[in-house]
C-alpha cells in the first residue's frame, strides 16, 4: 500500500526542512522568554499603567489565530510605505524573520501568562521573609522568587515548546521550506500525499515527543528533594491548562 | 472605497465569518462525540482499545496540525481517486471538519477523562444499588456531572477550535482568512483587510469566552 522508496527518497529533503523548523523554533522561544519576562512582571504590578497594556496584549494575542499574525506582518506590514522605505524593510520582507517575529510575539503572551502564574504563585510569606532579612528587590528576585517560580512554571512551558515547534509549520504557508513546506514540495513533485505527511508527521513527532521526555526529566530532576513542592508542580495549571492555545 | 465594503468585500468576509463559524460548530459537535469516546475508552476500555486511545492522543499532540490537515485533505483525494477509479476532488468543507474534530477530540478525550475521573466513585456504586445498567449509569448519572467538571476546559478548546478554522484557509475553503486574502489581493490593502479580521477574531472569540464564563457559573449554582 505504501510506496517505501517514496520516502526513503523524500527523507534526506525533509530531514533539511527539519533544520529550518529547528532553527526557527529556537529563535522564536528565544525572542518568545525576551519579551515574556518584563511583560509577566507587568502583569502581575500594581499600577494599572503596567498591567493594563501587558493584559490587553496578552488578550489580543491569544484571541486571534497565529496564521493571522503571521499574514498581518508578512503581507500586512508592506502596504506602508515608510515600512518599505525603512531600513528595516529588508527583514520585514524576509518570509524567515516574518515567520520569527510573528511567532515570537505570539510566543511570548503564552509565556508571559505562564510566567506571571508561576510568580504569583510564589508564597508571600517567603518574599517578606527575604525582605525582613534586608535583602533588596532584585536580591529578593534572583534568590526566592526566581527560582521556585522556575519549578512552578516549567510543566507549563514544556508545553508551550511543544506548542512552538508545532506552531513553526505555519511557515510552510509563506514560502519557507521548514519541515511542512519540504513535506509540501514533496508532495506536488510526487503526488504522493500519504508517504509524503507521514514521513513529515514522523520527523515532527520524534523531534515532540524526545524534547518532551528530556524536558520532563529535567523538571523532576529540578523537583528532586522537593516532593511536596513536586506535587505542587504538577498541580500547577497554567490558564489554560495542557492544552494547544496556536 | 466605503461603498465597495459596504457593499462587497464587507460582505465576503462575513460570509467567510459565517463559513468559519460553520466549521467549527460542526467539528465542535463531531470531536465531542469522538473526545467522550476516547475519554470512557481510556477509563474503561480494555488494554488494547486504552492503549490504542493513548497512542491516538499521543501522535496527535506531537504533530502540526497543518500537517493532519493536509494528509486528510490530499490522502483522502487520492485514497478515494483508488478506491473509485476516477478522480475524485475531496470536498474543502468536508476534509476541514474532518480535521478539526479529529485533533480537538484528542485533547477532548483527556478533558473528558480527568472529569468522569472526578464524579465520586459512591455515585456509581449508588446507581448500581439503584439496579441501573452499567450504560444507564454512564448516560444518567456520570456524564451529566462529568459535564460541569469539563466544562472550563472544554471552553478553552472550543475558542482554540474558532483560531484554528483559520488553518482550513490552506486548503482553499473561503473562511474568514481565506476571505481576507482574496480580498486584500483586490484591495491591495492586506494590514488594513486582516486588521479588520482580526477584529472580528477577537470579537467572535471574545464572546465565546464570555459565554462559556457564564456556562460555568451557571452550572456551579449550588455548589459550595
Amino acid at each position: 500500500m505504501l510506496d517505501f522508496s517514496i520516502m526513503a527518497d523524500a527523507f534526506p529533503n525533509l530531514l533539511k526542512g527539519a533544520g529550518m523548523t529547528g532553527r526557527l523554533s529556537i529563535l522564536i522561544l528565544l525572542l518568545g522568554m525576551m519579551l515574556a519576562v518584563p511583560l509577566a512582571y507587568a502583569r502581575n504590578a500594581q499600577s494599572i499603567w503596567l498591567h493594563g497594556p501587558a493584559s490587553i496584549y496578552i488578550l489580543v494575542i491569544r484571541g486571534i489565530p497565529s496564521l493571522l499574525q503571521v499574514f498581518i506582518v508578512y503581507y500586512g506590514l508592506g502596504q506602508f510605505s515608510f515600512v518599505r522605505n525603512s531600513a528595516l524593510w529588508p527583514i520585514f520582507r524576509d518570509p524567515f524573520w516574518c515567520v520569527i517575529i510573528a511567532l515570537g510575539l505570539n510566543s511570548a503572551a503564552y509565556t508571559a501568562e505562564i510566567i506571571a502564574g508561576a510568580l504569583r504563585q510564589v508564597p508571600k510569606g517567603l518574599v517578606e521573609a527575604a525582605q525582613a532579612l534586608g535583602l533588596s528587590w532584585f536580591q529578593t528576585q534572583r534568590k526566592v522568587t526566581i527560582p521556585l517560580a522556575v519549578r512552578a512554571a516549567l510543566p507549563a512551558y514544556e508545553n508551550e515548546v511543544i506548542l512552538t515547534i508545532k506552531a513553526t509549520s505555519l511557515a510552510s504557508t509563506i514560502t519557507l521550506l521548514d519541515l511542512t513546506g519540504a513535506a509540501r514540495l514533496e508532495v506536488s513533485n510526487t503526488f504522493a500525499p500519504y508517504e509524503v505527511f507521514l514521513t513529515a508527521g514522523a520527523i515532527y513527532f520524534c523531534i515532540t515527543t524526545s524534547l518532551s521526555w528530556l524536558l520532563r526529566r529535567f523538571e523532576v530532576r529540578l523537583s528532586a528533594g522537593h516532593r511536596n513542592e513536586e506535587r505542587r508542580v504538577k498541580e500547577f495549571q497554567p490558564v489554560l491548562p495542557g492544552i494547544p492555545d496556536h | 472605497m466605503t461603498m465597495d465594503w459596504l457593499s462587497g468585500y464587507g460582505l465576503q468576509l462575513i460570509f467567510g465569518a459565517v463559513t468559519m463559524l460553520s466549521v467549527a460548530l460542526v467539528a465542535l459537535v463531531v470531536g465531542t462525540v469522538l473526545g467522550i469516546s476516547l475519554g470512557t475508552a481510556k477509563i474503561y476500555g480494555a488494554k488494547p482499545l486504552r492503549y490504542s486511545a493513548e497512542a491516538y492522543t499521543a501522535v496527535v499532540r506531537g504533530v502540526p496540525d497543518l500537517i493532519v490537515i493536509y494528509l486528510i485533505y490530499f490522502g483522502g483525494t487520492v485514497a478515494l481517486t483508488k478506491i473509485t477509479g476516477q478522480y475524485v476532488d475531496i470536498n474543502g468543507f468536508a476534509a476541514g471538519v474532518a480535521a478539526l474534530a479529529f485533533i480537538f477530540a484528542a485533547y477532548a478525550g483527556d478533558i473528558f477523562r480527568g472529569a468522569i475521573g472526578q464524579v465520586p466513585r459512591g455515585q456509581t456504586e449508588a446507581a448500581h444499588a439503584l439496579g441501573l445498567s452499567p450504560r444507564a449509569a454512564f448516560f444518567r448519572i456520570i456524564l451529566p456531572q462529568a459535564w460541569r467538571l469539563a466544562l472550563p476546559g472544554f471552553g478553552n478548546l472550543a475558542i482554540i477550535l474558532i483560531k484554528q478554522t483559520s488553518l482550513i484557509s490552506v486548503i482553499g475553503l473561503e473562511e474568514l482568512l481565506r476571505a481576507s486574502s482574496v480580498i486584500s489581493g483586490a484591495t491591495r490593502q492586506p494590514f488594513l483587510v486582516y486588521s479588520v479580521a482580526a477584529i472580528l477574531y477577537l470579537i467572535i472569540t471574545s464572546i465565546v469566552s464570555w459565554g462559556f464564563r457564564n456556562a460555568g457559573i451557571r452550572s456551579n449554582r449550588g455548589f459550595a
